[in-house]
């Protein structure tokens, strides 16, 4: 039996219950994304898929095996984990980095080895960071810097990927950059990836599945275009929308309503003498 | 913001750049040291020639005073200034690279205020313990201390972050240096026996002493390369560690036996000199980077010249006169933590 589940899965902090008796499949060969409010237990959830937490109760498992029951170098070889926000050691050079990404395939006797150079090769040519392999990690833009954690998790080898809000703090430019790369890893390489991520629309664009988590539950979850309703946003975020179709995917498009939309369209407040562009400066 | 940023990535270029320069650096390294062994031999109250020093050590003459100074005073004392460099010096470079902690060292963690307060409380106790008790003492102390701070810092949402871990450690120190103090106030014959250990000296160490502590600190030593390359992988974060597969757990628990041994041992030889551990593995770092398996010999070896270096200092400064090598160190190091503090620590 293939693939990545969890079963009756609580999870918590001390003694306060994050996730609750959850149960989920992640589709494989999919880019799957978590989605929700903050707090309300995605990245937890994502920690306890990954083996970064202990369950209270439950299992997770993977190709048929309980992944605490696994060798952790075993399941570092199926299963990548990339947390939120990672610092690297000032000075650590992006090769050094990627190189890491090989850990769970060294021994003692085994240490570094042809195949594992040229995975790490490979893996900074697929992210398009070859030009800064000997710069250190901390001199690169958030971009580049995210793109090489993600050659590091590449260099591992693991056939499912999982990502903890992998644009957060990056300019918008950097975050498609970011979410057009898992997009083609997926694609191209057959990854699977579980994502979660912070805003709505990438979410809907960039997933073929996608979880609605509400207070450490699943609120809905499926494709993207049957699951994003504007009855779900309402519910889960707590947000009025309307939804469109996205004009260049045709994916869900969500458009908060927000207080600035009930009032009367802008246009109609200018008076004839203002320039609009001031006018919105003005607002903004 | 600017100003920090253009200093950060001036001081990320290394200085021995190519992985085929790393292996030659370590030999000059281990020359330069056994130089400055050598020099430090020939300084001293008396005077000896080079060549007598050579005599002394290759070709010992017992009838000879000047070869029984050699033998008896100047050599374990320099010996003992190495290994206590080293050994501070690694431990440093494993709990900077643990905690991910720039400011992490032996001093500013409380290990060695508490296995000073445990030679002290076994001085006070005892009277006159064997000098095999100073080194179990210290050990006891060293890894009370280390385990006190480690939960303390561990406490409340988040774990032991560096900054909780510094805190614990910096309070633990002051609570525990207090006590000692106490003692030594109340008590003035322990005061009289280790008022210049408590400083950090290498002076009256002899050979005996030496050979009792020094296996402890030789195995840490050996037991720091051996976890060198997990110190690497989980300097990226635990997280991220766990995720390659590492079993972060056990490598915590080998990393703090080792600084045990090693600044346990250190401090149970020479009293708890500061900043050895802080500044030397910054050093290094600075010239080969942040790969443990390099950066652990490199500390080491100048650990050992830096502490041999200092006490050349101790001994001329203030000629016939005397400095504890702990002090020059503290001269030359708190200018260098408050550069660290400055602009190093960016959380």
């Amino acid at each position: 039996m293939t693939g990545l589940y969890a079963n009756e899965l609580t999870l918590a902090y001390d003694d306060a219950s994050i996730i609750h008796n959850l149960r989920l499949a992640i589709p494989m060969g999919q880019v799957t994304a978590l989605v929700g409010p903050n707090g309300c237990g995605k990245s937890t959830l994502l920690r306890g898929i990954s083996r970064l937490l202990k369950p209270k109760h439950g299992t997770v498992i993977l190709d048929g095996q309980d992944i605490w029951k696994l060798p952790t170098k075993e399941l570092a070889k199926r299963l990548g984990i990339l947390p939120q926000s990672p610092v690297a050691p000032e000075g650590l050079t992006v090769h050094e980095l990627v190189a890491q990404g090989r850990y769970p395939h060294q021994s003692w006797l085994q240490q570094w080895s042809a195949e594992d150079e040229r995975v790490t090769q490979e893996a900074l040519a697929i992210t398009h960071i070859e030009d800064f392999a000997d710069r250190p990690v901390d001199t690169l833009s958030g971009g580049q810097r995210q793109r090489a954690w993600i050659a590091m998790t590449l260099a591992q080898d693991s056939e499912v990927i999982l990502l903890d809000e992998p644009t957060t703090f990056l300019d918008l430019a950097y975050q498609i950059d970011v979410l057009d790369l898992l997009y083609e890893l997926n694609r191209q390489r057959k990854k699977t990836i579980v994502m979660v991520v912070h805003d709505l629309n990438h979410a809907c664009r960039y997933a073929d599945y996608l979880v609605a988590v509400k207070e450490g539950q699943i609120a809905a979850q499926g494709i993207p275009s049957e699951v994003v309703t504007e009855r779900l946003v309402r519910e889960v975020f707590g947000v009025e929308c309307l939804i469109i179709p996205d004009p260049v995917t045709a994916t869900p498009l969500v458009v908060p309503v927000g207080r600035t939309g009930k009032t009367q369209p802008k246009e109609t407040v200018y008076k004839a003498d203002e320039r609009p562009d001031e006018a919105e400066r003005e607002i903004a | 913001m600017s100003v920090q940023t253009k200093v950060v990535s001036r001081n990320t270029t290394r200085i021995l750049g190519s992985r085929s320069l790393l292996l030659p650096g370590l030999v000059v390294g281990v020359v330069v040291l056994v130089g400055g062994v050598l020099w430090s031999i020939t300084l001293g109250a008396a005077d000896i020639t080079p060549d007598t020093v050579y005599a002394a050590l290759f070709n010992f003459d017992s009838t000879s005073f000047q070869h029984l100074i050699i033998q008896t005073v100047r050599l374990p004392r320099v010996l003992t200034g190495v290994i206590v460099g080293a050994s501070l010096a690694v431990a440093g470079a494993i709990m900077q690279g643990l905690t991910r902690n720039p400011l992490a060292d032996s001093g500013i963690l409380g290990i060695n205020s508490g296995a000073s307060f445990a030679v002290v409380m076994g001085v006070f106790l005892l009277g006159n313990p064997p000098l095999s008790l100073y080194a179990i003492l210290a050990f006891i102390g060293a890894g009370l201390a280390s385990g006190l701070v480690y939960m303390l810092g561990a406490m409340g949402r988040g774990g032991a972050t560096p900054l909780k871990l510094t805190l614990a450690g910096v309070i633990l120190s002051a609570f525990i240096s207090s006590f000692t103090t106490a003692i030594l106030i109340g008590d003035q014959e322990t005061l009289d026996k280790i008022r210049f250990w408590t400083a950090g000296s290498l002076a009256g160490r002899d050979m005996a002493l030496l050979t009792q502590t020094a296996p402890y600190m030789l195995a840490g030593l050996a037991g720091a390369f051996f976890i060198s390359r997990q110190i690497t992988t989980i300097s990226l974060g635990e997280d991220v560690a766990k995720g390659l597969g590492q079993q972060t757990g056990w490598v915590k628990v080998l990393a703090a036996v080792v600084v045990v041994m090693l600044a346990g041992g250190a401090v149970s030889l020479a009293g708890p000199i500061g900043f050895v551990g802080l500044v030397v593995p910054h050093v290094v770092r600075f010239m080969v980077g942040v790969d443990y398996r390099w950066v652990v010999p490199y500390s080491a070896v100048l650990g050992g010249i830096l502490v041999t270096v200092a006490d050349v200092g101790a001994r001329v400064i203030i000629r016939p006169q005397e400095l504890p090598v702990g002090v020059v160190m503290a001269i030359v190091g708190a200018p260098f933590f408050i550069w660290l503090a400055r602009w190093k620590v960016k959380r």
